[in-house]
């Protein structure tokens, strides 16, 4: 046996061990995940035994170095533990925007004293974050954003609002996009700073979304302090370290899709419309939709697969991320609509309990979103015929 | 193992660009059409094809091949599909090499595969019999007769048929036309009696053949593989085949929308690049896109061909559906985005409809394998 299958056999055995059978079922929903923060509550024992457990392997961040709270895995171990997991279905540990954000920017941009403090309470799951960089008048075209921090001795004072922050009502600490310098050009004056969302002057207002949640709000800053010493990267250079972060925004968004884990579209659609006698979905249009609709979800699969191999090669263009974001998303909200076909009226149950209040019409709505968040489809185009195709032009 | 190019495929895969592109670039295509030639290839350029090593491929070292996978053949493929050159590749190094070297007898494979391997010995397969890739449906009836077969029926779409010294050829011996059993694989002479062989002339200028047998007679030493147990060993080879041919397809599209975007990037109107507008920026992007998203799919099926071609079978039609979608759009928006340009014959990029429109019928379309993995996956 090499080491590789030596790592298999064990990290199956031990998951085996590990993981409750509560934990090895699909999501269902938002608030099957546990996200972890000062103020995080389990939904059930099982969630937190599982949690415990995996955080005490450093495996809610397998990949990261141990000095920080990770499993300090290589390449070819973290593959094998995802594999492990998918293969018995087990659920992630921890959701956290700290974990897909926030994590692989402080590691490539923070200092020694930055990553040492928040690293390990992001693995530990012990801090949850929120992202401030949309504002009202700065969304796809984000590095017009106003919210100004001004300097004062040691300090920054910050004004302005965000909006579409997702769950900041929720959140400890925020990473924040500010414009330390309004005289430079839109992309040159801009900082990246953290600061604690309980700090004085922070408040949040839900938003309440189609889907009938409100998950994310917006947040206004009024005469927030903050020390300089919280700024990630240099200052007036935060594009940089916004940019880095939104390729793992967008790579961990394209993934979305399959990390709910659901049941095989034809199988949930067999079990609502029937099949006929000779096996086959009882609705031949939608059998040839979802027909089609696995073949590109399989091909995403292998693109995802080859990404990382690439990135490991070296050969991996930058702006990837944003061809597989575009794909992954609009992918996502095929899969949806589909579902809602399958279901058909039953589907479209609001608030009752036998459709669980409304369960997958709500993911479907939210779905919609897929192709808005982390950066428009449109926006995804854009930047893949600019920086990828060359194409000339503003 | 990793969905990247190893550094000897990637090697391969500069040599097979130099050569193909040095010496058979679309104008070779061009050239054969318009003299309206009767082989339909290149005899000189097949020559090159072996030395080069390309045409044993597939061929184990014994035999005179290099022994390689279907990585490296669906390296070559996708430089073959770049340049639209026409060869025996797929036909003879591809199909036939790999339905004896795996399911030749010892006798069978020492008297063909070194014969494949150096370019001495064009083969076809001959598999479908109606206007679509069917092969459940095979009908061609192999009657047993003395110590041997009688074959009787028509085959369509013959790759390479006209061409051929040698014919792989499935046929019922027994059940009826759906049933997966019941299939058996003959090795028969092209010159046998009773064998008529007709080339089509097809819309891409690839050669292709309508083959009858008229009460052909063949010997039991000419059975390749078992009796009546050929289903597998078809379904092996038509899978090496199918991922090969979907590296063609990724090799037509990727080269239409190279062009395209260039294209994208020379010409004027309003006053502006054509590729500054952004309607056209995004569906270039789109297809940027879909393109990647193929390349992994075709090269997950050529490794998993590697492993085991039968188990293949998930993600070869994965890759071939992709494959047709993905080349139809590339080559539709390609004449589209050239605009008045791209209808003319002159320009290439209409060659390029021409070829992915064929490989989307060959061994399956998109339709043919979506419906194939919903099968597989039981709704
Ligand atoms: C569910 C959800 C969660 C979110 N969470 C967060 C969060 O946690 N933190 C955060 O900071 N932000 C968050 N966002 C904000 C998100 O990043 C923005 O909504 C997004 O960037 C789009 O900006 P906008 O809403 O202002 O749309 P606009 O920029 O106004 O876009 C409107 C339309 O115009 C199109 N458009 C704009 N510019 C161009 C162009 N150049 N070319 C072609 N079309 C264009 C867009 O594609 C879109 O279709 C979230 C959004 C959603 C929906």
């Amino acid at each position: 046996m090499t080491d590789l299958d030596t790592f298999r056999a064990e990290t199956r055995a031990w998951l085996e061990a590990n993981c409750p059978a509560e934990m090895r079922t699909p999501m269902q929903g938002d608030e099957d995940n546990f996200w972890g923060g000062r103020n995080a509550k389990f939904t059930s024992e099982a969630q937190k035994v599982w949690f415990e457990r995996m955080r005490d392997k450093g495996w809610t961040v397998p990949d990261w170095p141990t000095q920080y709270g990770g499993g300090g895995l290589d390449g070819a171990r973290h593959k094998i533990l995802r594999e492990e997991m998918a293969a018995i279905g087990a659920r992630s540990p921890l959701s956290s925007f700290g974990i897909w954000m926030l994590g692989p920017a402080l590691l490539k941009y923070g200092n020694e004293q930055q990553k040492a403090e928040h690293l390990p309470k992001i693995a530990r799951g012990e801090i949850r974050w929120c992202q401030g960089y949309s504002e009202p008048n700065a969304g796809s075209d984000l590095a017009s954003l106003q919210t100004r921090a001004e300097s004062d001795g040691n300090d920054f004072i910050i004004n302005g609002s965000k909006i579409w922050t997702s769950y900041a009502n929720y959140a400890d600490w925020i990473f924040c996009l500010v414009r330390t310098d309004p005289s430079a050009k839109k992309h040159d004056g801009i900082s990246f700073i953290l600061f604690d969302m309980t700090s004085k002057g922070v408040t949040t207002k839900p938003i309440l979304l189609i889907s009938g949640k409100s998950p994310f709000c917006e947040t206004f800053f009024d005469n927030v302090r903050v020390p300089k010493s919280h700024v990630v990267g240099t200052i007036n250079r935060g594009w940089d370290v916004a940019k880095y972060l939104l390729q793992h925004e967008r790579a961990m968004i394209s993934g979305m899709g399959g990390r709910d884990g659901g049941r095989p579209l034809g199988q949930v659609a067999a079990d609502s419309l029937g099949s006929d006698d000779q096996g086959r979905l009882d609705d031949p249009i939608l059998r040839g939709q979802i027909a089609t609709f696995d073949v590109d979800e399989a091909a995403l699969a292998c693109a995802a697969e080859r990404a990382v191999d690439l990135a490991k090669a070296g050969q991996l263009h930058p702006a990837f991320s944003s061809a597989m974001k575009y794909y992954g998303t609009e992918l996502n909200k095929r899969r949806h609509e589909i579902l809602m076909s399958a279901g058909g009226i039953d589907a479209l149950e609001w608030e009752s309990e036998r459709s669980q209040e409304g369960a997958r019409a709500r993911a479907w709505l939210r779905t919609k979103a897929n192709s808005i968040e982390g950066g428009t489809s449109e926006v995804m185009l854009g930047i893949v015929a600019k920086r990828i195709l060359d194409l000339p032009g503003a | 193992m990793a969905l990247v190019l190893t550094e000897e495929q990637t090697m391969l895969r500069d040599s097979a660009r130099g050569l193909i592109g040095d010496k058979a670039p679309v104008a070779h295509l061009r050239r054969l059409r318009d003299e309206r030639d009767a082989t339909g290839f290149s005899r000189e350029l097949w020559k090159s094809f072996a030395e080069m090593g390309f045409a044993g491929l597939l061929v184990p070292e014994e035999f005179g091949g290099s022994g390689l996978g279907c990585v490296e053949a669906g390296v070559v493929m996708e430089e073959i599909g770049r340049n639209l050159t026409p060869s025996p590749q797929l036909s003879t190094a591809i199909l036939a090499a790999s339905a004896l070297a795996r399911g030749g007898s010892e006798a069978q494979k020492k008297a063909y595969l070194p014969k494949l391997a150096d370019g001495s010995l064009i083969a076809a397969l001959a598999v479908d019999e109606g206007a679509k890739h069917r092969p459940a449906k095979i009908a061609m009836t192999a009657t047993r007769a003395g110590n041997g077969f009688k074959l009787k029926g028509d085959k369509a779409l013959v790759v390479d048929g006209h061409v051929a010294d040698l014919l792989i050829v499935a046929a019922r011996s027994a059940g009826q036309p759906g049933d997966a059993d019941g299939l058996t694989l003959f090795l028969v002479d092209s010159k046998a009696k009773g064998v008529a062989i007709e080339r089509t002339v097809m819309v891409d200028a690839h050669n292709a053949a309508r083959i009858s047998f008229d009460d052909v007679e063949v010997n039991a030493d000419q059975v390749l593989g078992e009796v009546d147990r050929g289903g597998a060993l078809l379904e092996a080879v038509l899978n090496v085949g199918r991922a090969a041919v979907a590296a063609e397809m990724l090799g037509v599209a990727d080269e239409a929308f190279g062009r395209t975007v260039s294209y994208l990037k020379e010409r004027k109107q309003f006053g502006k690049l054509i590729g500054e507008f952004q309607a056209l920026q995004h569906r270039a992007a789109h297809l940027y896109t879909e393109i990647e998203i193929l390349r992994a799919a075709v090269l997950k099926a050529l490794q998993a061909v590697d492993a085991d071609a039968v188990q293949a079978r998930v993600a070869v039609s994965v890759a071939k559906a992709k494959a047709g979608t993905v080349a139809t759009l590339a080559v539709q928006e390609g004449v589209q985005m050239h605009g008045g340009m791209g209808m003319t014959d002159q320009f290439d990029i209409g060659l390029f409809m021409k070829r992915a429109r064929v490989l989307q019928e060959l061994l399956g379309d998109s339709a043919y394998h979506a419906e194939a993995l919903a099968e597989w996956k039981k709704y």
